[in-house]
């Protein structure tokens, strides 16, 4: 018997990863949901039937939408997720003991309780004394704060879904009011390859641009998202992701297995055609 | 047969089986003959775009599957009769005058009245008796015309044959239209009701009284409005004891509407009406909680003033449809208008209107709730990105007009241009619209007294939305040859 999981990555692309069973399957109120067991890529996590994450790659998404900006701003102490039901990008957060409180709104109350059930690999700090977990809207949760984050952090899905809330100019303009004076935007960025990504990817950025005087992009290659070629958005007020000082960084001593402050610096260059795509965001 | 049918959707659905060679019109031929059409509208869109025959029916001569699905439709509305309309409501409430007004005859009519309205008068003959709908002094919105003012038109216009009544207006305000009823019927009147947007109304629980619940005679129901069908379709109700033959009634539609109805429009209508009959009422609580959770969001924001039925005052506001999503905007320094193009421009949301008080966003079982979070969310970004210190609101005044001859003689009478500010004294044969508060300041043959050429030129220079005469800039007027 063979049973494959296949998403498709452009209408005429797909791909497709052998299973040996499906450890979970529901639909909440948002979205179904779906946990599947794989030989290469350990369990994995879909929504809708998209891949949201494995075992296996986890930890570069994971890592690079935190420690790009922590190593960027160290003095960073208040956080906000959006999103992040699966808890890694919280599981890495926890790990700066200068961070003093995190605040993550997931509007999928279900998620949560899946990922904590099935995927203690990136759930398993989701009860940090820090974190605050509030079950609702991003949008809504946004919208009423004010100069209070010093980074926050969108780690939602596609903007053509539950998500699609987090990729709009109102969101944007209420996360830049809810951030401090030296406050930074981390949110993910979709993919510059196929056509449809890209063009999420141009709006966000067009989007973003009106609200923040720095504004950047960073890519990273992750295996199981569609072309492998992702991007994050790093937005900030004052911080220059650039001006990065090494050395405080690694004198933290953290241990990672995608990050080091030397692709750090090299994940902002970015490719000629990226770079135009970017230009050229109307 | 029940409100679980849809006999049109049912007889294109089995036309399409049969799979029928078409020999006649619509030429594309089930879209064969305009693939590029077809691959923008869909197939199934192409073949149910078919000419009136025997298995479907004729919409001027309704003898099957038309007539049940009309038969049906009036079961839901409560009504003695209801016709399917392919021209608009536009067309629903042309037909409304003409079905009961003969040339010369009277109609009691609130001055706020749908430009449709005024133009059946101009095709008709009919004299319109204007009623002051009234207007709230700091929306700016005009309102509903009071039961004690028609009364009175009704007493000093006892030969008038007709009330017509707008069952809500645009911004969601209820006139007292049962005892309006009452009146009106007392003194052999008929009562028309404009409810292009009230068809919830006859859903949803705890709304507003619908017209045909109200013992109306007749009613225009914009359905694709807020009901779910294509736009351009539209109901005509006619009451169950109105007195009028459904042969007249048809008579009077087919004088204008279309001989090739469109199946695409009068199969909405029957897929909307069945939808309805089904979920309805579940579909305007929803509608309610939607519009109710949008109001206490924008209300917390500060500055803004979204309304409900705490307007309400038992006269010229009797009541409010708490489905309407109205939002003041001059408490954070802009213009309805400004706060319109803002969010159309800048965020990517469409309002409905923007006056100059106030936008409009219309609700319906289409809103997803992260829709909606995305206006309060863009509401709260514009405050805080272009908002200004409050703005007075702009006073209105409303001036009775003099009626020197009927809309329709003004309209055909010999003609000359003038410049306004030199037309006082004359009759005008053009409309001057001015939004807001949507109410004409003049009308077809009315008098251009000088009064109202400073009411239009202040208006104009205060910055309302003007329309209707022939001159783009409002400068110029058509009044009838001294």
């Amino acid at each position: 018997m063979e049973l494959w999981f296949t998403e498709y990555h452009s209408p005429d692309v797909k791909m497709s990863i052998r299973t040996d069973k499906q450890l979970y399957c529901g639909k909440s109120e948002f979205q179904r949901i779906d946990v599947f067991e794989s030989p290469e890529f350990g369990r994995f996590l879909t929504l809708d039937g998209l891949m949201m994450l494995t075992e296996k790659d986890e930890f570069i998404y994971h890592e690079m939408i935190t420690h790009v900006a922590m190593a960027a701003n160290p003095d960073v102490k208040s956080v906000l997720v959006i999103g992040a039901g699966d808890g890694g990008t919280i599981r890495e957060l926890t790990r700066y003991e200068s961070i003093e409180h995190i605040d993550m709104v997931e509007i999928d109350e279900e998620v949560v309780r899946v990922c904590r059930e099935y995927l203690p690999q990136t759930a398993s700090k989701l009860s940090d004394p820090r974190v605050t977990i509030y079950f609702e809207d991003g949008l809504r949760f946004v919208r009423t704060k004010a100069d209070l984050y010093d980074l926050i952090i969108v780690d939602s899905t596609d903007p053509f879904g539950p998500g699609e809330g987090l990729f709009t100019s109102e969101f944007y303009g209420n996360c830049y009011n809810a951030l401090t004076a030296d406050g930074i935007l981390i949110n993910q960025h979709e993919s510059p390859y196929y056509k449809e990504d890209a063009a999420a990817m141009q709006r966000a950025h067009k989007r973003i641009r009106e609200f923040f005087p720095i504004c950047r992009v960073y890519q990273a290659h992750i295996p199981t998202y569609p072309s492998g070629h992702w991007l994050f958005g790093f937005a900030s007020k004052t911080v220059d992701p650039l001006a990065l000082d090494e050395e405080r960084w690694n004198g933290l001593g953290l241990k990672t297995r995608y990050y080091n402050t030397e692709l750090h610096k090299g994940c902002f260059a970015i490719p000629n055609y990226v770079k135009e795509l970017l230009e050229n965001a109307k | 047969m029940d409100q679980t049918c849809a006999p049109i959707y049912e007889a294109l659905m089995k036309y399409n089986e049969t799979r029928v060679v078409p020999f006649d019109v619509p030429g594309h031929k089930h879209g064969k003959g305009n693939p590029l059409l077809t691959e923008f509208l869909g197939q199934t869109c192409m073949n149910v775009d078919v000419n009136s025959m025997k298995p479907l029916d004729n919409l001027c001569h309704p003898v099957s599957v038309i007539r049940d699905a009309e038969r049906l439709a009036a079961e839901a509305f409560g009504a003695g009769h209801c016709f399917f309309m392919v021209n608009g409501t536009t067309s629903s409430v042309q037909s409304m005058i003409l079905s009961v007004c003969r040339e010369g005859d009277k109609i009691i009519i609130p001055r706020n009245v749908h430009r449709s309205a005024i133009n059946a008068l101009i095709i008709s003959g009919v004299i319109p008796v204007y009623v002051d709908p009234g207007v709230d002094r700091r929306l700016g919105i005009p309102l509903g015309m009071s039961a004690d003012n028609v009364e009175k038109a009704i007493a000093r216009n006892p030969d008038a044959k007709a009330v017509f009544v707008n069952n809500p207006t645009y911004y969601g305000i209820c006139t007292d239209i049962k005892r309006i009823v009452q009146t009106a019927h007392a003194h052999g009147m008929k009562v028309l009701a404009d409810e292009a947007h009230g068809t919830h109304l006859y859903f949803g629980e705890n709304m507003p009284l619908s017209a045909m619940a109200a013992g109306a005679d007749m009613a225009a129901v914009s359905m694709h409005k807020t009901g779910g069908s294509l736009t351009q379709s539209s109901f005509l109700l006619v009451g169950k004891n109105a007195g009028l033959t459904e042969g007249h009634v048809r008579s009077v539609i087919n004088l204008t509407q279309t001989t090739s109805g469109s199946y695409l429009l009068l199969s909405s209508l029957d897929i909307a009406r069945k939808y309805y009959a089904a979920e309805g009422k579940e579909l305007c609580a929803r509608m309610v909680s939607s519009a109710e959770y949008a109001r206490r969001e924008i209300n917390a924001i500060g500055g803004y003033y979204a309304y409900s039925d705490e307007l309400v005052n038992g006269s010229d506001i009797f009541a409010f449809d708490k489905t309407k999503l109205s939002i003041y905007t001059r408490g954070i320094g802009l213009t309805g208008i400004e706060v319109y193009d803002i969010l159309r421009d800048s965020y990517d949301i469409q309002m409905e209107l923007g006056d100059i008080g106030n936008v409009l966003a219309i609700m319906s079982p289409g809103d997803r709730w992260k829709d909606i979070e995305r206006l309060v969310s863009a509401l709260t970004e514009i405050k805080r990105r272009f908002g200004r210190d409050s703005a007075e609101a702009v006073d209105h005044e409303y001036i009775n007009p003099q009626i020197v001859m009927s809309p329709k003689a003004a309209f055909y009478g010999e003609q000359e241009v003038l410049p306004i500010k030199e037309s006082a004294g004359r009759v005008s044969c053009e409309f001057v619209m001015c939004y807001p508060p949507g109410i004409p300041i003049i009308a077809p043959g009315e008098l251009l007294t000088p009064d109202i050429i400073d009411n239009i030129i202040y208006s104009k220079e205060r910055g309302c939305f003007m329309t209707g005469t022939e001159d783009m800039n409002i400068e110029k007027i058509r009044v009838i040859k001294a």
